[in-house]
Protein backbone atom coordinates (compact mmCIF):
# COMPACT_ATOMS: atom_id res chain seq x y z
CA UNK A 1 0.00 0.00 0.00
CA UNK A 2 1.55 3.27 -1.10
CA UNK A 3 2.33 6.23 1.14
CA UNK A 4 -0.53 8.39 -0.06
CA UNK A 5 -3.06 5.60 0.38
CA UNK A 6 -1.87 5.12 3.95
CA UNK A 7 -2.18 8.86 4.51
CA UNK A 8 -5.71 8.76 3.12
CA UNK A 9 -6.52 6.03 5.62
CA UNK A 10 -5.17 8.29 8.38
CA UNK A 11 -7.45 11.06 7.17
CA UNK A 12 -10.41 8.70 7.47
CA UNK A 13 -9.29 7.88 11.02
CA UNK A 14 -9.03 11.55 11.94
CA UNK A 15 -12.53 12.21 10.59
CA UNK A 16 -13.88 9.25 12.57
CA UNK A 17 -12.24 10.59 15.74
CA UNK A 18 -13.91 13.97 15.26
CA UNK A 19 -17.30 12.35 14.56
CA UNK A 20 -16.75 10.16 17.60
CA UNK A 21 -16.17 13.16 19.85
CA UNK A 22 -19.22 14.84 18.34
CA UNK A 23 -21.22 11.77 19.35
CA UNK A 24 -20.32 12.47 22.97
CA UNK A 25 -22.53 15.58 22.89
CA UNK A 26 -25.49 13.46 24.05
CA UNK A 27 -25.72 10.25 26.10
CA UNK A 28 -27.98 8.78 23.40
CA UNK A 29 -25.34 9.01 20.66
CA UNK A 30 -22.30 8.58 22.87
CA UNK A 31 -21.90 4.79 22.66
CA UNK A 32 -21.93 4.94 18.87
CA UNK A 33 -19.51 7.89 18.94
CA UNK A 34 -17.01 6.01 21.04
CA UNK A 35 -17.23 3.02 18.71
CA UNK A 36 -16.65 5.27 15.69
CA UNK A 37 -13.48 6.43 17.39
CA UNK A 38 -12.41 2.84 17.99
CA UNK A 39 -13.08 2.05 14.33
CA UNK A 40 -10.90 5.02 13.35
CA UNK A 41 -8.11 3.64 15.50
CA UNK A 42 -8.44 0.19 13.94
CA UNK A 43 -8.19 1.70 10.45
CA UNK A 44 -5.08 3.66 11.44
CA UNK A 45 -3.42 0.56 12.91
CA UNK A 46 -4.20 -1.66 9.91
CA UNK A 47 -2.96 1.01 7.47
CA UNK A 48 0.26 1.30 9.43
CA UNK A 49 0.79 -2.46 9.39
CA UNK A 50 0.72 -2.29 5.56
CA UNK A 51 3.76 0.01 5.50
CA UNK A 52 6.41 -1.52 3.22
CA UNK A 53 9.31 -0.61 5.49
CA UNK A 54 8.18 -3.04 8.16
CA UNK A 55 10.50 -6.05 7.98
CA UNK A 56 9.13 -8.11 10.86
CA UNK A 57 5.76 -8.33 12.57
CA UNK A 58 6.91 -10.47 15.49
CA UNK A 59 7.63 -7.68 17.97
CA UNK A 60 4.64 -5.62 16.82
CA UNK A 61 2.28 -8.53 17.41
CA UNK A 62 3.80 -9.28 20.81
CA UNK A 63 3.35 -5.65 21.78
CA UNK A 64 -0.23 -5.49 20.50
CA UNK A 65 -1.28 -8.73 22.22
CA UNK A 66 0.34 -7.91 25.55
CA UNK A 67 -1.02 -4.35 25.51
CA UNK A 68 -4.52 -5.41 24.48
CA UNK A 69 -4.61 -8.07 27.20
CA UNK A 70 -3.55 -5.66 29.94
CA UNK A 71 -5.83 -2.91 28.64
CA UNK A 72 -8.90 -5.14 28.47
CA UNK A 73 -8.22 -6.59 31.90
CA UNK A 74 -7.99 -3.10 33.38
CA UNK A 75 -11.10 -1.86 31.56
CA UNK A 76 -13.30 -4.81 32.54
CA UNK A 77 -12.22 -5.06 36.16
CA UNK A 78 -11.98 -1.45 37.27
CA UNK A 79 -14.65 -0.24 39.67
CA UNK A 80 -16.50 2.92 38.70
CA UNK A 81 -15.34 4.59 41.92
CA UNK A 82 -11.74 3.96 40.80
CA UNK A 83 -12.20 5.57 37.37
CA UNK A 84 -10.00 8.61 38.21
CA UNK A 85 -7.04 6.31 38.93
CA UNK A 86 -7.64 4.36 35.73
CA UNK A 87 -7.77 7.48 33.56
CA UNK A 88 -4.66 8.86 35.29
CA UNK A 89 -2.78 5.66 34.48
CA UNK A 90 -3.95 5.62 30.85
CA UNK A 91 -2.90 9.28 30.43
CA UNK A 92 0.54 8.35 31.67
CA UNK A 93 0.87 5.39 29.33
CA UNK A 94 -0.06 7.51 26.34
CA UNK A 95 2.50 10.12 27.34
CA UNK A 96 5.38 7.69 27.79
CA UNK A 97 4.54 5.90 24.51
CA UNK A 98 4.86 9.22 22.64
CA UNK A 99 8.18 10.00 24.33
CA UNK A 100 9.56 6.52 23.48
CA UNK A 101 8.46 6.79 19.84
CA UNK A 102 10.13 10.21 19.55
CA UNK A 103 13.33 8.77 21.05
CA UNK A 104 13.34 5.82 18.67
CA UNK A 105 12.85 8.16 15.68
CA UNK A 106 15.73 10.30 16.88
CA UNK A 107 18.04 7.29 16.93
CA UNK A 108 16.81 6.13 13.53
CA UNK A 109 17.67 9.46 11.90
CA UNK A 110 21.28 9.15 13.05
CA UNK A 111 21.60 6.03 10.87
CA UNK A 112 23.01 6.52 7.36
CA UNK A 113 20.29 4.46 5.64
CA UNK A 114 17.39 6.46 7.08
CA UNK A 115 16.22 9.66 5.38
CA UNK A 116 14.80 11.97 8.06
CA UNK A 117 11.07 12.55 7.49
CA UNK A 118 11.38 16.25 8.38
CA UNK A 119 14.24 18.79 8.56
CA UNK A 120 16.61 18.01 11.43
CA UNK A 121 15.81 21.18 13.35
CA UNK A 122 12.09 20.35 13.40
CA UNK A 123 12.82 16.73 14.23
CA UNK A 124 15.05 17.44 17.20
CA UNK A 125 12.95 20.30 18.57
CA UNK A 126 9.77 18.24 18.33
CA UNK A 127 11.51 15.23 19.85
CA UNK A 128 12.61 17.36 22.80
CA UNK A 129 9.05 18.68 23.25
CA UNK A 130 7.61 15.18 23.05
CA UNK A 131 10.18 13.92 25.55
CA UNK A 132 9.53 16.66 28.09
CA UNK A 133 5.73 16.52 27.84
CA UNK A 134 5.66 12.72 27.68
CA UNK A 135 7.89 12.22 30.71
CA UNK A 136 6.05 14.85 32.77
CA UNK A 137 2.74 13.21 31.83
CA UNK A 138 3.96 9.72 32.72
CA UNK A 139 5.45 10.46 36.12
CA UNK A 140 2.86 13.08 37.01
CA UNK A 141 0.13 10.56 36.21
CA UNK A 142 1.80 7.84 38.27
CA UNK A 143 1.89 10.18 41.28
CA UNK A 144 -1.77 11.12 40.68
CA UNK A 145 -2.60 7.41 40.49
CA UNK A 146 -0.71 6.79 43.73
CA UNK A 147 -2.59 9.58 45.50
CA UNK A 148 -6.01 8.48 44.26
CA UNK A 149 -5.29 4.87 45.12
CA UNK A 150 -4.18 5.90 48.60
CA UNK A 151 -0.58 4.71 48.12
CA UNK A 152 0.76 8.27 48.47
CA UNK A 153 -0.69 10.77 50.94
CA UNK A 154 -3.51 12.87 49.51
CA UNK A 155 -2.65 15.79 51.76
CA UNK A 156 -1.30 18.86 50.02
CA UNK A 157 2.32 19.59 50.88
CA UNK A 158 3.31 23.15 51.66
CA UNK A 159 6.86 23.38 50.37
CA UNK A 160 7.16 26.60 48.39
CA UNK A 161 10.88 26.07 47.59
CA UNK A 162 9.84 22.92 45.70
CA UNK A 163 8.40 25.06 42.94
CA UNK A 164 11.68 26.92 42.46
CA UNK A 165 13.57 23.64 42.25
CA UNK A 166 11.01 22.44 39.78
CA UNK A 167 11.30 25.60 37.69
CA UNK A 168 15.07 25.19 37.50
CA UNK A 169 14.68 21.54 36.52
CA UNK A 170 12.23 22.46 33.77
CA UNK A 171 14.63 25.11 32.46
CA UNK A 172 17.35 22.45 32.52
CA UNK A 173 15.19 20.10 30.47
CA UNK A 174 14.50 22.84 27.92
CA UNK A 175 18.23 23.63 27.83
CA UNK A 176 18.99 19.98 27.10
CA UNK A 177 16.43 20.17 24.30
CA UNK A 178 18.25 23.17 22.82
CA UNK A 179 21.56 21.26 23.04
CA UNK A 180 19.89 18.40 21.19
CA UNK A 181 18.77 20.65 18.34
CA UNK A 182 22.37 21.92 18.04
CA UNK A 183 23.82 18.38 18.12
CA UNK A 184 21.16 16.14 16.49
CA UNK A 185 23.32 13.01 16.67
CA UNK A 186 24.04 13.35 20.39
CA UNK A 187 21.18 11.11 21.54
CA UNK A 188 22.57 11.19 25.08
CA UNK A 189 21.04 14.62 25.53
CA UNK A 190 17.61 13.11 24.95
CA UNK A 191 17.93 10.48 27.66
CA UNK A 192 19.18 13.09 30.13
CA UNK A 193 16.25 15.31 29.13
CA UNK A 194 13.85 12.43 29.83
CA UNK A 195 15.39 11.88 33.27
CA UNK A 196 15.15 15.57 34.21
CA UNK A 197 11.59 15.90 32.87
CA UNK A 198 10.62 12.80 34.87
CA UNK A 199 11.70 14.59 38.04
CA UNK A 200 9.65 17.61 36.99
CA UNK A 201 6.57 15.41 36.60
CA UNK A 202 7.06 13.83 40.03
CA UNK A 203 7.63 17.13 41.82
CA UNK A 204 4.80 18.88 39.98
CA UNK A 205 2.02 16.58 41.17
CA UNK A 206 3.47 15.41 44.48
CA UNK A 207 2.52 18.51 46.51
CA UNK A 208 -1.02 18.77 45.10
CA UNK A 209 -3.90 17.71 47.36
CA UNK A 210 -6.48 15.04 46.60
CA UNK A 211 -9.38 17.44 46.11
CA UNK A 212 -7.47 19.18 43.31
CA UNK A 213 -7.06 15.92 41.38
CA UNK A 214 -9.88 16.75 38.91
CA UNK A 215 -7.75 19.64 37.63
CA UNK A 216 -4.56 17.60 37.59
CA UNK A 217 -6.09 14.70 35.68
CA UNK A 218 -7.68 17.03 33.14
CA UNK A 219 -4.36 18.80 32.64
CA UNK A 220 -2.43 15.54 32.24
CA UNK A 221 -5.13 14.44 29.79
CA UNK A 222 -4.30 17.51 27.74
CA UNK A 223 -0.56 16.81 28.02
CA UNK A 224 -0.95 13.26 26.72
CA UNK A 225 -2.57 14.76 23.62
CA UNK A 226 0.14 17.38 23.20
CA UNK A 227 2.83 14.68 23.52
CA UNK A 228 1.16 12.76 20.68
CA UNK A 229 0.95 15.95 18.59
CA UNK A 230 4.65 16.65 19.17
CA UNK A 231 5.49 13.14 18.06
CA UNK A 232 3.40 13.89 14.97
CA UNK A 233 5.80 16.77 14.23
CA UNK A 234 8.71 14.32 14.63
CA UNK A 235 7.26 11.78 12.20
CA UNK A 236 5.58 14.34 9.92
CA UNK A 237 2.33 12.44 10.52
CA UNK A 238 -0.95 14.37 10.31
CA UNK A 239 -2.95 11.66 12.06
CA UNK A 240 -0.88 12.20 15.21
CA UNK A 241 -0.97 15.97 14.90
CA UNK A 242 -4.76 16.19 14.42
CA UNK A 243 -5.60 13.66 17.09
CA UNK A 244 -3.08 15.05 19.54
CA UNK A 245 -4.44 18.56 19.22
CA UNK A 246 -8.05 17.36 19.60
CA UNK A 247 -7.13 15.70 22.90
CA UNK A 248 -4.99 18.65 23.90
CA UNK A 249 -7.96 20.99 23.36
CA UNK A 250 -10.29 18.66 25.24
CA UNK A 251 -8.02 18.50 28.27
CA UNK A 252 -7.54 22.27 28.33
CA UNK A 253 -11.30 22.87 28.21
CA UNK A 254 -11.92 20.47 31.09
CA UNK A 255 -9.06 22.02 33.07
CA UNK A 256 -10.61 25.47 32.61
CA UNK A 257 -14.06 24.25 33.64
CA UNK A 258 -12.65 22.64 36.78
CA UNK A 259 -10.66 25.74 37.72
CA UNK A 260 -13.71 27.97 37.25
CA UNK A 261 -15.78 25.63 39.40
CA UNK A 262 -13.29 26.16 42.21
CA UNK A 263 -12.84 29.87 41.47
CA UNK A 264 -9.07 29.33 41.32
CA UNK A 265 -6.53 29.92 38.62
CA UNK A 266 -4.59 27.00 37.17
CA UNK A 267 -1.46 28.62 38.58
CA UNK A 268 -2.99 28.60 42.02
CA UNK A 269 -3.94 24.92 41.78
CA UNK A 270 -0.49 23.88 40.57
CA UNK A 271 1.75 26.17 42.57
CA UNK A 272 -0.52 27.75 45.14
CA UNK A 273 0.23 27.29 48.79
CA UNK A 274 -3.06 26.81 50.61
CA UNK A 275 -2.91 28.96 53.73
CA UNK A 276 -5.58 28.05 56.29
CA UNK A 277 -7.65 31.15 56.88
CA UNK A 278 -7.37 32.71 60.34
CA UNK A 279 -9.84 35.44 59.49
CA UNK A 280 -12.87 33.21 59.02
CA UNK A 281 -15.24 32.09 61.76
CA UNK A 282 -14.09 29.42 64.20
CA UNK A 283 -15.73 26.01 64.15
CA UNK A 284 -16.86 26.33 67.81
CA UNK A 285 -18.60 29.63 67.12
CA UNK A 286 -20.35 28.31 64.04
CA UNK A 287 -21.51 25.00 65.48
CA UNK A 288 -21.83 25.54 69.27
CA UNK A 289 -25.30 24.54 70.44
CA UNK A 290 -26.86 25.09 67.03
CA UNK A 291 -26.30 21.78 65.24
CA UNK A 292 -29.40 19.59 65.21
CA UNK A 293 -28.69 15.87 64.99
CA UNK A 294 -31.48 13.70 63.70
CA UNK A 295 -32.46 10.06 63.25
CA UNK A 296 -33.50 8.02 60.21
CA UNK A 297 -37.06 7.77 61.57
CA UNK A 298 -37.40 11.53 61.84
CA UNK A 299 -36.01 11.91 58.33
CA UNK A 300 -38.45 9.35 56.95
CA UNK A 301 -41.31 11.47 58.25
CA UNK A 302 -39.77 14.64 56.84
CA UNK A 303 -39.30 13.06 53.43
CA UNK A 304 -42.82 11.69 53.28
CA UNK A 305 -44.17 15.15 53.93
CA UNK A 306 -42.32 16.61 50.94
CA UNK A 307 -43.10 16.65 47.26
CA UNK A 308 -39.71 17.40 45.78
CA UNK A 309 -36.34 16.05 46.92
CA UNK A 310 -32.91 16.90 45.56
CA UNK A 311 -29.92 14.71 46.38
CA UNK A 312 -26.44 16.27 46.35
CA UNK A 313 -23.73 13.61 46.09
CA UNK A 314 -20.08 14.27 46.95
CA UNK A 315 -16.88 12.30 47.17
CA UNK A 316 -18.09 10.75 50.43
CA UNK A 317 -20.73 8.85 48.42
CA UNK A 318 -18.00 7.38 46.23
CA UNK A 319 -15.81 6.47 49.20
CA UNK A 320 -18.54 4.47 50.92
CA UNK A 321 -19.91 3.05 47.63
CA UNK A 322 -23.33 4.42 48.50
CA UNK A 323 -24.58 4.95 44.93
CA UNK A 324 -26.75 1.81 44.88
CA UNK A 325 -28.33 2.64 48.22
CA UNK A 326 -29.00 6.15 46.93
CA UNK A 327 -30.73 4.67 43.88
CA UNK A 328 -32.93 2.53 46.17
CA UNK A 329 -33.85 5.62 48.16
CA UNK A 330 -34.76 7.42 44.93
CA UNK A 331 -37.04 4.58 43.83
CA UNK A 332 -38.82 4.34 47.19
CA UNK A 333 -39.47 8.07 47.24
CA UNK A 334 -40.65 8.07 43.64
CA UNK A 335 -43.02 5.19 44.39
CA UNK A 336 -44.66 7.57 46.88
CA UNK A 337 -45.07 10.23 44.22
CA UNK A 338 -42.17 12.39 45.38
CA UNK A 339 -40.07 13.95 42.65
CA UNK A 340 -36.34 13.14 43.05
CA UNK A 341 -33.48 14.87 41.25
CA UNK A 342 -29.71 15.02 41.67
CA UNK A 343 -27.67 18.21 41.81
CA UNK A 344 -24.08 17.72 40.74
CA UNK A 345 -21.31 20.21 41.34
CA UNK A 346 -18.64 20.25 38.62
CA UNK A 347 -15.82 19.32 41.00
CA UNK A 348 -17.73 16.75 43.06
CA UNK A 349 -15.59 13.63 43.19
CA UNK A 350 -12.07 13.16 42.00
CA UNK A 351 -12.47 13.79 38.27
CA UNK A 352 -14.82 15.72 35.98
CA UNK A 353 -18.17 13.90 35.74
CA UNK A 354 -17.22 11.33 38.39
CA UNK A 355 -20.57 11.46 40.24
CA UNK A 356 -22.55 11.12 37.00
CA UNK A 357 -20.79 7.86 36.16
CA UNK A 358 -21.35 6.45 39.65
CA UNK A 359 -25.06 7.26 39.54
CA UNK A 360 -25.38 5.95 35.99
CA UNK A 361 -23.77 2.73 37.21
CA UNK A 362 -26.52 2.48 39.81
CA UNK A 363 -29.18 2.91 37.07
CA UNK A 364 -30.11 6.46 37.91
CA UNK A 365 -31.47 7.90 34.62
CA UNK A 366 -29.20 10.61 33.24
CA UNK A 367 -32.03 13.13 32.84
CA UNK A 368 -32.31 13.27 36.64
CA UNK A 369 -28.70 14.48 36.93
CA UNK A 370 -28.86 18.28 36.99
CA UNK A 371 -25.99 20.71 36.52
CA UNK A 372 -25.30 23.43 39.03
CA UNK A 373 -26.48 26.31 36.84
CA UNK A 374 -29.68 24.50 36.01
CA UNK A 375 -30.74 23.57 39.52
CA UNK A 376 -29.47 26.55 41.55
CA UNK A 377 -32.41 28.89 40.74
CA UNK A 378 -34.86 26.13 41.75
CA UNK A 379 -33.61 25.29 45.25
CA UNK A 380 -36.13 27.64 46.86
CA UNK A 381 -38.95 25.42 45.62
CA UNK A 382 -37.32 22.22 46.86
CA UNK A 383 -38.80 20.66 50.01
CA UNK A 384 -35.85 18.54 51.12
CA UNK A 385 -32.22 18.51 49.99
CA UNK A 386 -30.14 15.51 51.03
CA UNK A 387 -26.41 16.22 51.00
CA UNK A 388 -24.42 12.98 50.93
CA UNK A 389 -20.71 13.21 51.62
CA UNK A 390 -20.25 16.73 50.21
CA UNK A 391 -19.00 19.74 52.14
CA UNK A 392 -17.13 22.64 50.55
CA UNK A 393 -19.33 22.67 47.43
CA UNK A 394 -22.41 23.47 49.57
CA UNK A 395 -20.73 25.92 51.95
CA UNK A 396 -22.65 29.25 51.89
CA UNK A 397 -19.51 31.08 53.12
CA UNK A 398 -18.44 31.08 49.47
CA UNK A 399 -21.26 33.56 48.87
CA UNK A 400 -21.26 35.48 52.12
CA UNK A 401 -17.69 35.77 53.43
CA UNK A 402 -15.31 37.60 51.06
CA UNK A 403 -12.33 36.64 53.25
CA UNK A 404 -13.05 32.93 53.12
CA UNK A 405 -10.55 30.76 51.20
CA UNK A 406 -13.47 29.59 49.07
CA UNK A 407 -14.92 33.09 48.56
CA UNK A 408 -16.47 33.40 45.12
CA UNK A 409 -16.42 29.68 44.42
CA UNK A 410 -19.69 28.73 42.73
CA UNK A 411 -21.63 26.49 45.09
CA UNK A 412 -24.90 24.60 45.08
CA UNK A 413 -27.31 26.88 46.95
CA UNK A 414 -28.83 24.06 49.00
CA UNK A 415 -29.27 26.34 52.03
CA UNK A 416 -32.15 28.01 50.17
CA UNK A 417 -34.24 24.84 50.20
CA UNK A 418 -37.01 24.44 52.80
CA UNK A 419 -35.14 21.69 54.67
CA UNK A 420 -31.62 20.37 54.31
CA UNK A 421 -30.44 16.99 55.50
CA UNK A 422 -26.69 16.40 55.66
CA UNK A 423 -25.44 12.84 55.94
CA UNK A 424 -21.89 13.03 57.22
CA UNK A 425 -19.82 11.15 59.73
CA UNK A 426 -18.77 14.19 61.77
CA UNK A 427 -18.48 17.95 61.62
CA UNK A 428 -14.91 17.67 60.32
CA UNK A 429 -14.06 20.25 57.66
CA UNK A 430 -13.65 19.50 53.97
CA UNK A 431 -10.57 20.17 51.88
CA UNK A 432 -10.79 23.92 52.41
CA UNK A 433 -10.35 23.38 56.15
CA UNK A 434 -13.13 25.75 57.15
CA UNK A 435 -16.37 25.24 59.11
CA UNK A 436 -19.62 25.08 57.17
CA UNK A 437 -22.47 27.25 58.52
CA UNK A 438 -24.90 25.10 56.54
CA UNK A 439 -24.52 22.40 59.20
CA UNK A 440 -25.85 24.70 61.94
CA UNK A 441 -28.46 26.52 59.86
CA UNK A 442 -32.05 26.63 61.16
CA UNK A 443 -33.37 24.50 58.31
CA UNK A 444 -30.60 21.88 58.48
CA UNK A 445 -30.68 18.47 60.15
CA UNK A 446 -27.51 16.42 60.52
CA UNK A 447 -27.53 12.65 60.25
CA UNK A 448 -24.18 11.58 61.64
CA UNK A 449 -23.41 8.37 59.74
CA UNK A 450 -21.38 6.84 56.97
CA UNK A 451 -22.99 7.72 53.64
CA UNK A 452 -24.21 4.22 52.80
CA UNK A 453 -25.31 3.29 56.32
CA UNK A 454 -27.12 6.60 56.65
CA UNK A 455 -29.04 6.15 53.40
CA UNK A 456 -29.84 2.54 54.23
CA UNK A 457 -31.10 3.69 57.62
CA UNK A 458 -33.54 6.10 55.98
CA UNK A 459 -34.67 3.37 53.56
CA UNK A 460 -35.46 0.96 56.42
CA UNK A 461 -37.32 3.70 58.25
CA UNK A 462 -39.37 4.48 55.14
CA UNK A 463 -40.15 0.79 54.59
CA UNK A 464 -41.18 0.30 58.19
CA UNK A 465 -44.05 2.77 57.76
CA UNK B 1 10.45 25.01 6.77
CA UNK B 2 7.73 24.06 4.27
CA UNK B 3 6.85 20.79 6.03
CA UNK B 4 6.84 22.53 9.38
CA UNK B 5 4.41 25.22 8.27
CA UNK B 6 2.05 22.63 6.79
CA UNK B 7 2.21 20.60 9.99
CA UNK B 8 1.67 23.70 12.11
CA UNK B 9 -1.35 24.67 9.98
CA UNK B 10 -2.90 21.27 10.56
CA UNK B 11 -2.12 21.51 14.27
CA UNK B 12 -3.70 24.92 14.76
CA UNK B 13 -6.82 24.13 12.71
CA UNK B 14 -7.32 20.86 14.57
CA UNK B 15 -7.17 22.68 17.90
CA UNK B 16 -10.03 24.91 16.73
CA UNK B 17 -12.04 21.88 15.65
CA UNK B 18 -11.31 20.34 19.04
CA UNK B 19 -12.59 23.39 20.92
CA UNK B 20 -15.76 23.51 18.81
CA UNK B 21 -16.56 19.83 19.29
CA UNK B 22 -15.57 19.45 22.93
CA UNK B 23 -17.45 22.49 24.25
CA UNK B 24 -20.68 20.71 23.19
CA UNK B 25 -20.05 17.75 25.48
CA UNK B 26 -22.36 18.00 28.54
CA UNK B 27 -20.81 17.77 32.05
CA UNK B 28 -22.68 14.50 32.56
CA UNK B 29 -20.33 12.88 30.07
CA UNK B 30 -17.07 14.48 31.15
CA UNK B 31 -15.62 11.30 32.60
CA UNK B 32 -16.27 9.23 29.44
CA UNK B 33 -14.97 12.21 27.43
CA UNK B 34 -11.69 12.00 29.31
CA UNK B 35 -11.29 8.27 28.94
CA UNK B 36 -12.44 8.33 25.31
CA UNK B 37 -10.23 11.24 24.24
CA UNK B 38 -7.49 9.51 26.17
CA UNK B 39 -7.97 6.41 24.06
CA UNK B 40 -7.59 8.34 20.82
CA UNK B 41 -4.43 10.02 22.09
CA UNK B 42 -3.04 6.47 21.88
CA UNK B 43 -2.78 7.20 18.13
CA UNK B 44 0.93 7.42 18.85
CA UNK B 45 0.67 3.63 18.45
CA UNK B 46 1.21 4.05 14.70
CA UNK B 47 4.65 5.55 15.29
CA UNK B 48 5.37 2.78 17.78
CA UNK B 49 4.40 0.07 15.28
CA UNK B 50 6.76 1.55 12.68
CA UNK B 51 9.72 1.62 15.07
CA UNK B 52 9.00 -1.89 16.33
CA UNK B 53 8.51 -3.18 12.79
CA UNK B 54 11.31 -1.49 10.86
CA UNK B 55 13.88 -2.55 13.48
CA UNK B 56 16.73 -0.33 12.31
CA UNK B 57 18.67 -1.07 15.49
CA UNK B 58 18.06 -3.36 18.44
CA UNK B 59 17.49 -0.34 20.66
CA UNK B 60 14.87 1.24 18.39
CA UNK B 61 13.12 -2.12 18.12
CA UNK B 62 12.99 -2.43 21.92
CA UNK B 63 11.84 1.17 22.39
CA UNK B 64 9.23 0.69 19.67
CA UNK B 65 7.91 -2.53 21.19
CA UNK B 66 7.68 -0.96 24.65
CA UNK B 67 5.82 1.96 23.10
CA UNK B 68 3.44 -0.46 21.32
CA UNK B 69 2.62 -2.09 24.66
CA UNK B 70 1.98 1.23 26.43
CA UNK B 71 0.01 2.70 23.54
CA UNK B 72 -2.10 -0.45 23.12
CA UNK B 73 -3.02 -0.45 26.82
CA UNK B 74 -4.00 3.17 26.33
CA UNK B 75 -6.07 2.48 23.21
CA UNK B 76 -7.76 -0.80 24.15
CA UNK B 77 -8.21 0.07 27.83
CA UNK B 78 -9.49 3.54 26.98
CA UNK B 79 -12.08 2.54 24.38
CA UNK B 80 -13.24 -0.51 26.36
CA UNK B 81 -13.73 1.32 29.64
CA UNK B 82 -15.47 4.22 27.87
CA UNK B 83 -17.85 1.79 26.19
CA UNK B 84 -18.54 0.15 29.53
CA UNK B 85 -19.32 3.50 31.12
CA UNK B 86 -21.45 4.87 28.30
CA UNK B 87 -23.65 1.80 28.26
CA UNK B 88 -24.65 2.61 31.84
CA UNK B 89 -26.14 5.97 30.87
CA UNK B 90 -29.87 5.43 30.36
CA UNK B 91 -32.83 7.81 30.18
CA UNK B 92 -35.72 7.36 32.61
CA UNK B 93 -38.46 5.03 31.42
CA UNK B 94 -41.27 7.54 31.73
CA UNK B 95 -39.85 10.47 29.81
CA UNK B 96 -37.71 9.31 26.91
CA UNK B 97 -35.29 12.14 26.14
Amino acid sequence: MGGSLINLAYLVSAVLFILGLKGLSHPRTAVRGNRLGALGMLIAIVATLLNQNIISYALVLVGLVVGAFIGLLMALRVQMTAMPQMVALLNGFGGIASALVAGASLIETTLPEVIPPVPLLQLTAATAASGIIGAVTFWGSLVAFGKLQGIITENPLQISSLHYINGILLLGAVGLGVMLTLNPTAVGYYWTLLAVASLVGLLLVFPIGGADMPVVIALLNSYSGLAAASTGFVLNNNALIITGSLVGASGIILTTIMCKAMNRSLRNVLFGVWVPSEAGPKAEDVYAGKVKATSPDELAMLLEGGRSVVIVPGYGMAVSQAQHAVRDLMQILEAQGIEVEFAIHPVAGRMPGHMNVLLAEADVPYNKLKEMDEINPRFEQVDVVIVIGANDVVNPLARTDPNSPIAGMPILDVDKARSVVVIKRSLSPGFAGIPNPLFSADNTLMLFADAREGVQGIISALKAK
Amino acid sequence: METFVVALTVFVLAIFVGFEVITKVPPTLHTPLMSGSNAISGITIIGAILSAGTQHTTLTAILGTLAVVFATINVVGGFAVTDRMLQMFKPSKREKV
